[in-house]
């Protein structure tokens, strides 16, 4: 083990250069993101990801936003495991019907102020699922939406582009 | 070919025109209870159970002959005898038959509803679809009564990046007494989806049955319509299509690997299996354009051929596992303090192994050398040298050694389709019967067998389609491995699993 971690001291990060926050995703948070908030809560966000029907290939490529590559926590991102300690709800999936009263609950058990991000076409529209009985449709159906990231899935850049617009926005 | 084998009880019955490629014939209630009874003794594993308006469909597979084939009983009345009273595995499939189709298991034990909580605006979506308006009804949970007993609730809202379900631990101080799951939260309706679809479409929505196995579903669709249209598909196909169910394999394992040993605590091996994954996806979307191969495989062929600098991206993924997998292998092997958390940590009786027929990780470490791939076979698997890897200890210590052997039987079948791949087109066009016609694919995706029966009306659009999630069957053995561990350890037994949510879920 002592040599796996010598040798990852002297050995270059892997870590990828951050990218620049999406224009699309500043433009759609705009006003939102008010000056006080931010004040409050610095450069840091805890944030609840909340499967809400996903197929689970955006938790796939949620999860990989923690990996060295990515690096989600330099930029002052926690990923939390209740909403009660959340900034930002992550939500993923067409809002089963099965799963609609949970969204609900997490998102009212999430302190002010807050930020849900719909993450995926389903989080969008309902995605390829949109129009089943089983499904509601996209996340703002069911909870207030301050940012889409739209893809199927989308990746790990994608995901940090938008996270980023959502620090940056003013 | 004994007067009890498989084929001998359903030659009994009136055969199905234009099902492919294994037979399927209609029966009587007596055969049914005959297969009932013939899986129940062992004889034959429960590959799927399924419901139309009127039919309820059994497919069981023989493990001696390899003998496949499905039982259609008619249900003029909306009752069938049921399966589950014999076989629990077949259980939770009759209480979703149930759900869905509305129609009833006699004799199943547990009547209660499976992935219908209540909250459908419809009652039987793929039966009468009959509107619903009153509040979803609570839902009973199992007993478990004794002195000092405490219930936790978990879910369906997780503390992690994880699917949703509910689990229900009843325990005595620290050990676990009883689990009981209720599942059904990600329920999207996706068999009501598919009716009606066309075959493109239809592609898509089961490709994201299960998206870390969308590879594996995209192929045992493709290898379904293939079948049911008798069309053939070019030999680079073949090749493509396995290149990347084992991109696939390699992907999902090193993340499960890593997952398991962060349970633990042991965020050293996590990290490191990330970087692989990472890798693997990486090369993955440089070859075929997807991170997670969305969609690359569709009936016919592939979508995307590999580019001409692809042979060297995976040959250059291959040296770096070749590099950075075996001492990650040595630190596993090597950290006392990791092992001590799971070598006999959720233990599985192989005894439960075989009667739920559980394949995948799962299954093979636990004696059941069950693999898709080697029975009932699909090309290119059977030019390749490869291992079936399986062990007995049915451990979280056994499953992700079997993980580790099953990453290196993969890089392995990696170099051999790359020295091997055939030239020719990709994909080539589908045969159009004209004519109803159905078919029925196994694919071994990481994860285990994936089902996918379907059939095809004469325009080529999808009349009926049940995808079935290896899951099925290794759910109900999570609630038998956490038995009288402590509930500190529910974590390393289930990513041990890595069960899916949304592929049984559906």
């Amino acid at each position: 083990m002592r040599k796996l971690l010598f040798q990852n001291l002297l050995r270059l990060p892997l870590t990828v250069a951050a990218p620049s926050p999406s224009a699309q995703a500043l433009a759609e948070l705009g006003a939102k993101v008010d000056r006080a908030a931010r004040r409050r809560l610095g450069r840091s966000l805890a944030i609840r990801e909340v499967d809400a029907g996903s197929c689970n290939g955006c938790e796939l490529e949620i999860h990989a936003l923690n990996n060295a590559f990515y690096d989600l926590e330099r930029f002052g991102f926690h990923i939390v495991a209740s909403p009660r300690h959340a900034d930002v709800l992550l939500v993923t999936g067409p809002v089963t019907a099965n799963m609609r009263e949970a969204l609900e609950r997490t998102y009212v058990a999430t302190p002010d102020p807050k930020w849900v991000v719909a993450v995926g076409d389903c989080g969008r529209d309902g995605g390829v699922f949109a129009g089943s009985y089983a499904c509601v449709g996209g996340i703002s159906t069911v909870i207030p939406v301050d940012l889409h990231i739209p893809g199927c899935p989308p990746n790990p850049m994608q995901l940090l582009e938008g996270l980023l617009a959502l620090l940056q926005a003013q | 070919m004994g007067a009890n084998s498989l084929q001998a009880v359903l030659d009994a019955g009136q055969p199905v025109a234009e099902h492919r490629p294994w037979p399927r014939v209609v029966v009587t209630a007596e055969t049914w209870n005959a297969l009932a009874e013939g899986l129940a003794g062992g004889a034959w594993t429960l590959l799927g159970l399924w419901g139309e308006v009127s039919w309820v469909h059994l497919a069981a597979h023989e493990f001696a002959s390899g003998f496949i084939g499905v039982a259609s009983l008619p249900c003029p009345n909306g009752q069938f005898p049921s399966v589950g009273h014999r076989h629990p595995p077949a259980q939770r499939l009759e209480r979703t038959i149930t759900d869905l189709v509305g129609l009833q298991p006699v004799g199943n034990p547990d009547s209660r509803p499976w992935l219908d909580h209540g909250r459908w605006p419809v009652a039987h979506p793929l039966g009468t679809a009959t509107p619903r308006t009153e509040p979803p009804p609570p839902y009973p949970f199992l007993l478990a009564e004794g002195e000092s007993l405490h219930q936790i609730p978990v879910g369906p809202v997780h503390a992690g990046i994880i699917e949703p379900g509910h689990f229900r631990f009843t325990a005595n101080g620290e050990a676990v007494v009883r689990l009981e799951e209720r599942l059904g939260y990600v329920h999207k309706g996706i068999e009501s989806l598919l009716s009606g679809a066309t075959l493109e479409r239809a592609a898509r929505l089961v490709g994201r049955v299960s998206g870390d196995s969308t590879v594996a579903y995209a192929l045992a669709f493709a290898r379904a319509v293939e079948a049911a249209t008798e069309t053939t598909v070019p030999d680079r196909a073949h090749g493509l299509r396995a290149l990347m169910a084992e991109l696939e394999r390699i992907a999902n394992h090193c993340g499960d690997i890593g997952a398991i040993c962060n349970d633990a605590a042991f965020a050293l091996m996590h990290a490191h299996c990330a970087v692989l994954r990472e890798r693997v996806l990486r090369a993955s979307a440089a070859c075929f354009g997807h991170r997670l191969l969305m969609d690359c495989v569709i009936p016919g062929g592939v979508a995307t051929d590999l580019p001409t600098d692809g042979i060297n991206v995976l040959r250059a993924l291959l040296a770096e596992f070749r590099r950075q997998l075996p001492p990650l292998v040595d630190l596993y092997d090597n950290t006392a303090s990791l092992q001590d958390r799971t070598v006999g940590t959720g233990f599985v009786r192989p005894a439960l192994i075989q009667q739920f027929g559980c394949g995948g990780v799962i299954g093979r470490a636990g004696g059941q050398a069950f693999d898709a791939r080697r029975q009932p076979g699909y090309p290119p698997y059977e030019q390749l040298e490869h291992e079936v890897p399986a062990r007995t200890d049915s451990d979280v210590n056994g499953r992700v050694w079997l993980r580790i052997s099953e990453v290196q039987q993969s890089l392995t079948l990696v170099e051999q389709i790359l020295e091997r791949l055939p030239p020719g087109p990709a994909r080539g066009e589908l045969n159009h019967p004209g004519q109803a016609c159905e078919g029925m694919a196994l694919v071994e995706g990481f994860r285990g067998d994936v089902l996918v029966w379907l059939r095809l009306a004469a325009d080529g659009t999808v009349v009926r389609c049940h995808p079935r999630d290896p899951s099925w069957f290794q759910w109900p053995l999570l609630e038998a491995a956490i038995e009288n561990n402590i509930v500190a350890d529910f974590p390393l037994c289930n990513k041990s699993f890595n069960c899916s949510y949304s592929g049984h879920d559906l």
